[in-house]
């Protein structure tokens, strides 16, 4: 079994990951109950999600040009689209918006 | 090549979908997000067609300034559309369906796409462009070759127009120095209390709001209250954002320094001044947005902004100027290393693509700076 057969194994298997946690994330932005849950569905897939699909590509970067860009791309997407959700959930609760009922806290 | 048309296709149908999605909505604040998603759609249409430095505009201008900008405006006026009588509509509707079926039918004389023999692909200016361009100019992106060198009038005349709306919007929405003081004599008579000291221009603002809305009777007092609200609802806003004033602050200089990288490697890859002025502005109108406009302002103070509108266009046509005197045409690059045209060349790209990067920062920032302070500026 040669290296990059191993190495097309792994990076096939992260952009699988990384599709499924997008579409996950997708059916949780539809599906999920309340709007908390939502943003947390639609965090994952801009964080875990791109993270793995672009683990992935990392593995298939030709030269370290490409790899170097798409670390930064990374850490940028990694940096940003939490901190995204997170100003998102912030201002949500700001404006007055409610965890679903049936929770002890309600709202913090 | 049929992932590229699934792609395609899957693509313009998001792009219908959110552009009926807006017209739909009576709400401009969701409108006005669908719209920066129109732009993100937009954008990526253009990397699959390989336009990559169209991309790069539509995905900074089309998604964040025009964004901010938008909820700017909104900010001054309703952010909910009236409801158009329905007998009105049948005229709107009327011009939508022929500028449609106009579109539609001028679309049909559109050669297939990537057809070898269409009159793009066979005309010997694509030759001379494609070809000639490495030996000529010696810039590997023919895009930043075809713009600023052979093109080079062009653009100029697009950096004039970019120029014009800079210095239009703020002579438009800036209120002048003479107005501004008489609206606070006007707040001064009516409420002795307050709204007449200076640094509490919030106050004066409401106030004159209010005084036009409900008679003038408490018009600068409420006014200087609700400034002060304002600021204290500000400070606690700031700080429970204490997330996105770190992240915004890490990222900033990286945003900068992406700017600078776009405009000096316009050459080689996709960018160019045009894109880089705009990531330029985008990061400082992200780091107003999180820590507020007087902390801009305290780098890149009003005057100084207005004052860089036009350094750039100077610049650019400066360069041609100087061009003609060292003998050549103007903006005929080669004659700015005598002996070595490409040598010339690249200099004069790098110039010019200086100046466009600086007029169109300082234009974005300058109309960002004239509808966040409408009002508060003198």
């Amino acid at each position: 079994m040669s290296l990059s057969l191993l190495i097309d194994i792994a990076s096939g298997a992260l952009l699988l990951a990384g599709c499924l946690l997008v579409v996950s994330g997708a059916v949780g932005l539809l599906r999920l109950p309340d709007f908390y849950t939502r943003t947390h569905a639609g965090s994952l897939t801009d964080a875990a999600g791109a993270t793995l699909l672009l683990l992935g590509l990392l593995l298939q970067a030709d030269g370290w040009q490409s790899g170097v860009r798409l670390v930064l791309i990374m850490l940028f997407l990694l940096v940003t689209s939490p901190t995204a959700a997170h100003a998102l959930a912030q201002a949500a609760r700001r404006d007055g918006e409610r965890l679903p009922a049936g929770d002890d806290e309600g709202r913090r | 090549m049929s992932l590229l048309v699934l792609m395609d296709v899957s693509l313009f149908t998001l792009l219908l979908a959110t552009a009926l999605a807006i017209t739909r909505l009576r709400a401009l604040y969701e409108a006005t997000m669908l719209t920066a998603l129109a732009g993100l759609l937009s954008a990526s249409l253009f990397v699959v067609l390989d336009a990559l430095d169209v991309a790069i505009t539509e995905a900074a201008v089309g998604t964040g300034i025009s964004t901010v900008l938008f909820i700017a405006a909104l900010r001054l006026t309703r952010s909910r559309e009236a409801v158009t009588p329905r007998r009105r509509l049948w005229s709107g509707g009327a011009v939508a369906v022929l500028l449609g079926a106009t579109l539609l039918y001028a679309a049909q004389d559109l050669p297939p796409f990537a057809e070898p023999d269409t009159p793009v692909q066979t005309n010997p200016v694509t030759q001379t462009y494609l070809h000639e361009s490495q030996e000529d100019i010696g810039v590997p992106n023919t895009v930043a070759a075809v713009l600023a060198s052979y093109r080079g009038y062009d653009t100029l005349g697009e950096l004039v127009v970019i120029f014009t709306a800079g210095v239009t919007v703020p002579l438009l929405l800036l209120r002048t120095r003479r107005r501004a003081e008489r609206d606070e004599a006007h707040a001064g008579e009516e409420g002795a209390e307050g709204g007449t000291e200076p640094g509490t221009e919030h106050g004066t603002e409401h106030g004159r709001e209010h005084s036009a809305e409900h008679g003038a009777e408490h018009g600068a007092e409420h006014g200087t209250e609700k400034g002060a609200e304002h600021r204290s609802a500000r400070a606690v806003v700031m700080s429970e954002y204490r997330v996105l004033r770190v992240a915004s602050k890490v990222l900033m200089p990286f945003i900068l320094l992406f700017a600078c990288y776009v405009l000096f490697h316009g050459d080689y890859g996709p960018g160019g001044g045009f894109q880089a002025g705009v990531i330029f502005a985008a990061g400082f109108v992200l780091y107003s947005l999180v820590f507020g406009i007087g902390e801009v302002e305290r780098v890149l103070p009003w005057p100084v902004m207005l004052g860089l509108v036009p350094v750039g266009v100077l610049l650019y046509a400066g360069l041609g100027v100087a061009n003609m005197a060292l003998g050549g045409a103007f903006l005929d690059y080669d004659t700015l290393v005598p002996g070595h045209p490409e040598e010339g060349q690249h200099y004069g790209i790098l110039i010019i693509e200086t100046g466009v990067g600086i007029t169109v920062a300082a234009v974005l920032i300058a109309v960002y700076y004239s509808f966040a302070n409408r009002g508060a500026r003198r």
